[in-house]
């Protein structure tokens, strides 16, 4: 443990052996953590270690069972996040807090609005504030157009514009950048740089550890609620860090086995959707994983609900072992051995209010009927039986989803597809917002299924990712296929010159 | 293998775009739907009837609709917040009661009128408190809080009746008075109802109660005082109904135990019609009130164009599902037209090749596990 208590400045904030447990589950045990002025501090865990419900505390929204929230030195009480925000704590949650229905200059300004005479919101003057933070951030969103139907991109962006509309000592961000563009991120940075170099304490969580090792200087490491370490992030290595966080030497982070591919599994003819993409072919085999790639905004998401039937296509045909699929029926590709586990997995994948068993179990309703009713102890055991071989971290199966951490409902959702045992399954961005050690085990079980004969279409802006699992890469640009990619000819940049427009495909 | 330096791209000033236009574009056009609809009902009908627009008739008309906009408007902030406050049509009828036997035991009209917004008030308090700190669904308790007051009001009133008798006859001018044709009543209701859309657009607080109707967690994490908003906007919506009570009174004179029974669902039905959405977070006061007036009038309507009231309750009915199928489709349109506009934005903004490159750059995560073909 080494941190300049003994000689710098106090520390703006800190934690002194701070317990929070949830039922069962003890989240934070005896976790203690020091914010100095001036600092980027990494908060580093695997899912699950307890880092949201360590910001959670620090925002004032939960309440520590024991131990102390230090204020410059002194013990603080935090009410509520209000509290928190008084003091200059702002924090951006994991999950977007936004609301739907207000102006992006609303959302921003929620609570804090500039007044104007007779304390009446000075609406100008917000909007004004929130074009001069747009800018700052480099992006160019409406400040009044509603939150509603924004990306999750977006979302995340107007979070962060939140964060800095005022001028905070404390920046908290609880995995900032696990959508943000390549672009964004390095925007980001520079903003919170800018912050560091102004005295603010800013506290980092991402799963990126080379986002870790660029911006932060020191990091704490949690590890099923318990402190690991805090220490500088100068002469560590990424395997150290990994080793912290995972408790032992990671296997292979992908882990693809070699397969002989079978037949035509899946295969889409000249698909179109008018405006979205056009005119898209490709086939995916038995035992392969096709990794389709490009740029965010390509079309990829939109073919793949395209071919599963949530959206309709214009012309052209899907087919699944030789049989052809009804255009927007995704009921009909569900029973041809389709599944489809989206991207955004709060809004699409999960009823979050419902307990695991059910949410794993919602897509087999069909199997677990009988005579009209269902069947909760089928339910239950294959429920059981996946969340097992997902090795899925929960206290009960019966509790809900939303007390899970993120990448726990990942594997929830792959659970629910897996349990129909599809022939083909299409996963779009599996391991984006997940840590290092659930990203191998969910890479080893997408190696596995090939090798049972699956065909899996990989959905992934993880180059490295795409590159590791797929024997072929496919890759889209504005709403084309511009490549296939063998697996031996892939690299980083005969991918990219084809997702950005610049090859001969 | 790590991006440092963030290149300046081009950034457009932002202009105010065609999401909020169009968003914007939309309520004003479904407050104004409401307001077609009503003009032409009342054209159609004058048409048929020329007796229907006389200046009583248009009276008529204003003094039938004010009680219904008063509470419709308090019904709004409560919806908005996404609750709901079943228990209005009680509230209207204890508070008439209160007021009337106040007034017939020789009482001031002024004081009459504030006792019957403080009953109102109180009943509000109540609910706001039951809601804002049981974790039970606004429907459920102000269902309860329905019955209870009713009962009360029951056990209170008996079979007692006030008659326009027992009121002073000040009272009763000021229920029929007004300015020519515009009725003293619809001046108040209007001076509330501009009042309350104020404070709605430019009043923090008033924004709060669409946030929190929007997405309650987000607002408990804004630092947003959700049960005191929530404690307000019942507060707000009992003392309105508890002024329709002495309006009540004074319009009609004529108060017992059943004064008001069923209002509540008129009120919300009328609420909905508006385009308050039901789960919170949209709608206007304005819109309240013209679904109000127009709900309101097509029982005058009907009569004067010879046609059986018996008609009046279904058409309210049609009109309910038809605003809420409408209410349906446009959301879902507005929703993809927002999400194309946020779509295209961002393959504008992912479109320059070095971005793309760092971007890959960025994605690598551990050294070495990439090509292990
Ligand atoms: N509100 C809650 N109710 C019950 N359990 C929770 C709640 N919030 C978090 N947990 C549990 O606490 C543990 C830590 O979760 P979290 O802090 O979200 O981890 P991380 O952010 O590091 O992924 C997990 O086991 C999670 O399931
Ligand atoms: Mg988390």
């Amino acid at each position: 443990m080494t941190h300049p208590s003994d000689t710098g400045p106090a520390p703006v904030l800190a934690l002194k052996d701070v317990a929070k447990s949830f039922g069962a589950v003890r989240a934070l045990r005896g976790v203690s953590l020091e914010l100095f002025p001036g600092e980027v501090h990494a908060l580093a865990g695997e899912n699950g270690a307890g880092k949201s419900t360590l910001i959670k505390t620090l925002a004032g929204v939960h309440r520590p069972d024991a131990g102390r929230v230090l204020l410059d030195g002194e013990p603080v009480v935090f009410h509520g996040p209000g509290d928190a925000r008084d003091a200059g704590i702002a924090v951006i949650y994991q999950e977007p807090t936004l609301f739907p229905d207000l102006s992006i200059a609303e959302n921003i300004f929620m609570g804090r609005r500039p007044r104007r005479a007779l304390g009446r919101i000075d609406h100008k003057a917000t909007r004004a504030a929130t074009v001069a933070l747009m800018k700052r951030l480099g992006v160019d969103l409406d400040p009044d157009r509603p939150a509603r139907g924004l990306s999750i991109a977006d979302q995340q962006i107007v979070e962060i514009a939140k964060a800095l509309s005022f001028d905070a000592r404390v920046l908290i961000m609880d995995e900032p950048t696990a959508a943000l563009t390549g672009s964004e991120v390095a925007r980001l940075f520079g903003v919170v740089r800018t912050l560091r170099e102004q005295g603010a304490a800013v506290l980092f969580i991402s799963h990126r550890l080379e986002e870790i090792f660029e911006i932060c200087g020191r990091v704490t490491t949690l590890r099923d609620g318990a402190w690991i370490a805090s220490e500088p992030v100068d002469g560590m290595t990424e395997d150290d860090l990994v080793r912290r966080m995972v408790g032992r030497d990671l296997d292979e982070l992908y882990p693809k086995q070699d397969v002989t591919p079978g037949e035509v599994a899946l295969s889409v003819r000249r698909l179109t959707r008018e405006g979205v993409f056009t005119d898209v072919s490709f086939e995916v085999r038995r035992g392969e994983i096709v990794g389709l790639a490009g740029l965010v905004g390509a079309g990829r998401t939109e073919v793949a609900r395209a071919v599963f039937g949530i959206d309709r296509w214009d012309a052209g045909e899907v087919v699944v072992d030789g049989r052809p699929l009804t255009n927007g029926a995704p009921s009909t590709a569900m029973t041809a051995g389709l599944a489809l586990v989206p991207e955004d997995r709060r809004a699409q994948g999960l009823v979050m209010d419902m307990s695991i068993e059910r949410n794993i179990g919602l897509t087999g309703l069909r199997t677990t009927v009988k005579a009209g009713l269902m069947d909760r102890g089928a339910e239950r055991s294959r429920a059981l039986d996946w969340a097992v071989r997902l090795q899925v971290k929960y206290a009960r199966i019966a509790d809900t989803v939303n007390t899970l951490s993120g990448g726990n409902q990942q594997k929830v959702v792959l659970a629910k597809w897996l349990a129909t045992g599809p022939k083909v399954l299409i996963v779009d961005e599996p391991t984006r917002g997940i840590d290092v050690g659930t990203k191998a085990e969910v890479h080893r079980l997408l190696s596995e299924l090939a090798a049972d004969g699956v065909a899996v279409l990989m959905i992934s802006s993880d180059l490295p990712e795409i590159l590791g699992m797929a024997d072929r890469v496919l890759v889209m640009h504005e709403g084309r296929l511009t490549a296939e990619i063998a697996r031996t000819e892939a690299t980083e940049e005969s991918v990219m010159a084809a997702a950005t427009g610049r090859a001969a495909a | 293998m790590t991006v440092t330096t963030p290149e300046q791209a081009p950034v457009a000033e932002a202009p105010r775009g065609g999401g909020a236009r169009l968003v914007d574009r939309v309520f004003k056009m479904r407050e104004l739907a409401i307001l077609a609809v009503f003009l032409v009902m009342i054209a159609v009908t004058q048409a048929g009837n020329s007796e229907f627009l006389s200046e009583q008739g248009v009276k008529d008309l204003l003094l039938n609709g004010t009680i219904l906009v008063l509470v419709a408007t308090g019904q709004s902030l409560v919806v908005i917040t996404r609750n709901v406050d079943l228990s209005v049509g009680s509230t209207l009828g204890i508070s008439a009661f209160a007021a009337g036997t106040y007034l017939h035991g020789g009482g001031d009209p002024v004081i009459a009128i504030v006792l019957a917004v403080l009953l109102g008030v109180g009943f509000g308090l109540l609910n706001g408190l039951l809601v804002s700190l049981g974790q039970v669904p606004a429907l459920v308790v102000t269902l309860g809080t329905l019955y209870i007051i009713r009962g009360v009001d029951s056990i209170w009133v008996g079979s007692r009746q006030i008659t326009a008798a027992d009121l002073p006859g000040s009272f009763v001018d000021f229920g029929s008075g007004g300015v020519s044709a515009v009725p003293w009543l619809a001046l108040i209701a209007l001076v509330v109802l501009v009042a309350t859309a104020y404070y709605l657009k430019h009043y923090g607080s008033g924004r709060e109660l669409y946030a929190l109707g929007s997405n309650p967690e987000a607002a408990r994490l804004a630092g947003i005082p959700v049960r005191k908003r929530i404690l307000a906007a019942y507060t707000f919506c009992g003392g309105l109904a508890g002024l329709a009570g002495a309006m009540y009174l004074a319009r009609f004179g004529n108060v017992d135990s059943s004064t008001g029974n069923g209002y509540e669902l008129t009120v919300v039905s009328a609420v909905v019609v508006g385009g308050v959405v039901f789960t919170g977070g949209s709608g206007s006061v304005y819109g309240a009130a013209l679904g109000a007036l127009l709900l309101t009038s097509i029982n005058s309507v009907l009569p004067a164009l010879g046609v059986s009231s018996v008609w009046g309750l279904a058409i309210n009915g049609v009109l309910l599902l038809l605003a809420i199928a409408v209410d349906r489709i446009v959301a879902v349109r507005v929703a993809s037209a927002l999400k194309r506009k946020s779509a295209a934005a961002r393959t504008a903004a992912a479109q320059t090749p070095v971005q793309a490159a760092q971007s890959s750059a960025r994605t690598t995560v551990r050294k070495g596990d990439a090509h292990d073909a």
